[in-house]
């Protein structure tokens, strides 16, 4: 019999099998999607937040513990829990020699990503190229890994796992037949349920509009995310943790792919203009803070406009100042004529830009600092960045909710074991975005993701060999696990 | 084909072809996501432009090694809808550029089917050499004493011959790379940045900086494993080119200075110099080619193939031949060994302006720019507020 059992093939599967193989363990990963697709939202991903006291290869200047736990809770406005939050943060700053060992590359900052030269590091090549680096590692080491291997269903004894069950599925051309895969113990790492259009309706409900605003998102994240497994230990009364509309979510290029927009879908100019709903109104500060502390909030403020959408305007002055978005602008040389190529109501749209330029109060612009250029007396106020749109062509990028991932997971401990009733299932643990909600219950902070699923699942590994009966040193003394 | 262009009376705009509009279109989505800055020289170009004109697409896909490192970490790459693979849109325009670049212009064409030009003009080199040997010997089965080839040929005809055919290709080399150096955008920079970059550019030049992968580990070749064979390989062909070169190099000055007449012996600097190179020559194409025979399939443009492997193969076989005859120099297979060599150099010379030998000279080109380039300030801010 197989001793781990891992399911999923994303960035926390991966750490889990691998730790899990060099404890000693023999390992099967069950990866649902085919061998072009694997990875979930790993591949999307670019970097991973990490504490330092000191400089350290690709990171500058220091960042401690208590500020990247600060900067946590802020986000998160409390709903985080700050054992396993500073257990992820610790983790962070001594799993990269492990990383690098595995094969993983890292870079410095990204042109356009310098903010976060400090406390991020960057893998080369992002995220796929990490994933590659992984599945390479983990078939050196004799991890089993099977492509096409959707688990349907987890088989219980109690609150012990007994096998997982895989529906008879078509894959690649190929009918494959039903399976059960019996193992000592297992680690669920399979993702969230973001690309599930029925879950996100349920979520998401009906407004008072009576539109269903989850049928306008888009999915940034992995088509193959559908929650099947998360669905199924919520009916196997797993604990949970986490509300289903708490998403990283972000204001993306309303053409973006329904599936796998990635990075690129992204418009970075909100806080160099103004935003409109489709009625021609702003509804919201542009230029509350900076805009890498902003992007993750206009998925859900979009999401509350009428139709889901927005557009982000801006004039010629923003153009070279933001990262270039991945398909063109619409461009005019009069506020009229954009509104008419952006099917908005001109006058409204019209009005709302003179109301905006009137109230500016232009001092010093400056990008780099919350500069002293505001609205004044507008509803809704632009406190920094403010500059009139005068100057042509005016330039319009259309906004729809762009989700990444969900937080709704299970709940779990210091050894990511998953829980029935209270009580830590003795050889079923989880990792990744199935859990990530423990620590990040909402908001969002660049590489927060990746360092979660690092660290779980890291633990996760550790704890499902130390069950099959592989002890190691770090097995004993779990708080230390990913140290 | 150009546009005229309304707003500048004048200038003509430069109308894409389907290659240049599709390296437009990939570094659109590229320029939007830059996960592959640390990889190599063409990422950093990229973020320097907003918009990509046919000089810029020109000037990167020559910049691009076809390393094949950012098409295994993209996340935009086939089956995804925006079907990203830059290695091999870069390939179909730098061939374009080849064509477009070369000198004269109609010779261009010989692009097209490179791999039939290399057999034709092997072909037409060994029957002149062949013919050649027959009407001045009578025979292709000449010994001479102490191998002695210039009884055959003599020194001056063959100075001459292949002097005036290595004169042109080196012109015809020059001026297509002229002419793609001032295509693409120049830039203004000091006499100490442009000393600083050409030295830049010709260390990255001499390491082949950019195969080895942005971390040291290599380039990808079968799959999305590292390997550092490639440039290991390249190394063995350049530098063993460049050993056989210094060979002649060095065989001229003892003619024409010293006066001292090949053949020289085996423990002299030329046919040292000639048995090192020709052993890297031999070396490195035969690896190369192992190499593309587990070539990724998606990487570059398959249909380059004839042209990379005739190209490997000449150079080969360029090599084989030379160390064939000073193996058998003094015995009856002189002329013949004497003939084929001559004939497949003659091909090589011929054709040096019109084969895949022009890479080395429009990428050193690209990385001179891009070392110049670097050094000026950005005209881009993107986000870097």
């Amino acid at each position: 019999m197989i001793d781990v059992l891992v399911i999923g093939g994303g960035n926390a599967a991966l750490c889990a099998a691998l730790m899990a193989r060099e404890a000693g363990a023999s390992v099967m990963l069950l990866e649902g999607a085919p061998k072009a697709w694997r990875g979930g939202n790993s591949q999307h991903t670019r970097n991973l937040r990490c504490m330092h006291d000191a400089p350290q290869d690709v990171l500058v200047e220091a960042y401690p513990e208590e500020e990247y736990w600060q900067d946590l809770l802020k986000v998160t406005g409390g709903m985080t829990n700050e054992k396993l939050a500073r257990l992820v943060i610790r983790a962070s700053s001594n799993c990269r020699d492990w990383m690098r060992a595995h094969g993983v590359h890292f870079q410095p900052s990204l042109s356009g990503a310098l903010h976060v030269a400090r406390t991020n590091a960057f893998f080369m090549g992002g995220g796929k190229a990490l994933v590659n680096a992984y599945y390479r590692s983990a078939e050196r080491l004799g991890v089993n890994i099977r492509y096409n291997a959707q688990v349907t269903d987890i088989e219980l004894n109690g609150g012990t796992f007994v096998a997982a069950h895989l529906s008879a599925r078509d894959a690649e051309g190929q009918r494959l037949p039903a399976e059960r895969i019996q193992a000592r113990t297992c680690v669920l790492a399979a993702g969230g349920f973001e690309s599930n259009r029925e879950w996100l309706r349920e979520a998401w409900g009906q407004n008072e509009r009576g539109e269903w605003p989850s049928d306008n998102f888009l999915i940034r994240g992995t088509r193959f995310n559908t929650g099947v497994l998360l669905r199924r230990m919520q009916q196997l009364g797993a604990d949970f943790i986490g509300d289903p509309t708490q998403a990283h979510m972000v204001a993306i290029d309303a053409r973006a792919p329904l599936y796998d927009g990635g990075i690129c879908t992204r418009i970075d100019c909100v806080s160099l203009g103004v935003v409109v709903n489709r009625d021609g109104e702003r509804f919201y500060d542009e230029g509350e803070d900076f805009w890498p502390k902003r992007y993750a909030i206009w998925g859900r403020l979009v999401a509350g406009q009428p139709g889901q959408q927005a557009y982000s305007i801006i004039d010629q002055q923003a153009i070279g100042r933001f990262m270039p978005p991945v398909f063109p602008g619409t461009k005019a040389n009069s506020l009229e004529d954009l509104a008419r190529q952006l099917k908005l109501p001109v006058a409204p749209f019209v009005s709302t830009i003179q109301a905006y330029n009137a109230a500016c109060r232009v001092g010093t612009f400056d990008h780099t600092a919350l500069d002293d250029c505001r609205t004044e007396g507008l509803t809704p106020a632009k406190t920094h960045w403010a500059r009139p749109l005068v100057k042509p062509p005016f330039c319009a990028y259309p906004l729809k909710p762009g989700v990444t991932f969900t937080y709704l997971g299970l709940a779990t401990d210091a050894t990511a074991a998953v829980r029935f009733n209270g009580q830590a299932s003795p050889n079923l643990f989880v990792a990744g975005e199935m859990m990530a909600g423990n620590v990040l219950g909402k908001g969002y902070t660049a590489g927060i993701g990746m360092a979660i699923g690092t660290a779980f699942g890291r633990i996760a590994g550790v704890q499902a060999a130390a069950a099959a009966g592989f002890i190691t040193r770090s097995s004993q003394e779990p708080q230390h696990a990913a140290v | 084909m150009q546009l005229f262009d309304p707003k500048a009376p004048g200038t003509l705009i430069p109308v894409l072809n389907l290659d240049e509009s599709e390296v437009q279109r990939q570094m659109t989505v590229c320029n939007a996501c830059r996960y592959c800055e640390g990889f190599c020289a063409v990422f950093p170009a990229m973020t320097r432009r907003l918009e990509f004109s046919q000089a810029d697409i020109h000037y990167l896909a020559n910049l691009c090694h076809n390393c094949g490192a950012c098409l295994h970490a993209c996340q935009y790459a086939a089956p995804h809808e925006f079907a990203i693979n830059v290695p091999k849109a870069m390939a179909k325009v730098r061939l374009d550029t080849y064509a477009e670049y070369a000198w004269p212009q109609a010779m261009g064409t010989l692009y097209r089917r490179n791999g039939l030009t290399l057999a034709l003009a092997s072909g037409a080199g060994l029957s002149l050499f062949l013919c050649l040997t027959l009407m001045m010997m009578g025979n292709l089965f000449t010994a001479m004493p102490g191998g002695n080839f210039y009884g055959i040929f003599p020194h001056n005809t063959l100075a001459l011959m292949f002097g005036a055919v290595f004169g042109f290709a080196v012109l015809a080399l020059a001026i297509g790379v002229r002419r793609f150096w001032r295509n693409v955008s120049p830039v203004e920079a000091s006499r100490e940045q442009t000393t600083s970059a050409a030295l830049e550019a010709s260390a990255n030049v001499a390491t082949l900086k950019y195969l080895d992968g942005g971390h040291g580990e290599g380039c990808n070749n079968a799959d999305d494993r590292f390997t550092l064979w490639r440039r290991r390989f390249h190394h063995f062909t350049f530098y063993g080119f460049m050993l056989c070169f210094a060979a002649t190099g060095v065989a001229t000055l003892y003619h024409f200075l010293l006066g001292w007449s090949a053949p020289y012996p085996v423990l002299s600097v030329p046919v040292m110099l000639g048995i090192v190179g020709g052993f890297g020559l031999l070396v490195g194409p035969a690896g190369l080619l192992w190499l593309n025979l587990r070539r990724n399939a998606e990487h570059g443009d398959e249909q380059q193939k004839p042209m990379d492997r005739g190209f490997i193969a000449l150079l080969f076989l360029v090599s084989a031949s030379g160390l064939a005859l000073l193996a058998f120099r003094e015995s009856m297979a002189l002329g013949l060994l004497l003939a084929i060599h001559l004939g497949l150099v003659m091909a090589f010379f011929l054709t040096m302006p019109y084969s895949k030998f022009a890479h080395g000279i429009f990428r050193s080109a690209a990385l001179l720019k891009y070392s110049i380039e670097k050094r000026q300030p950005n005209p881009i801010n993107a986000a870097s507020d």
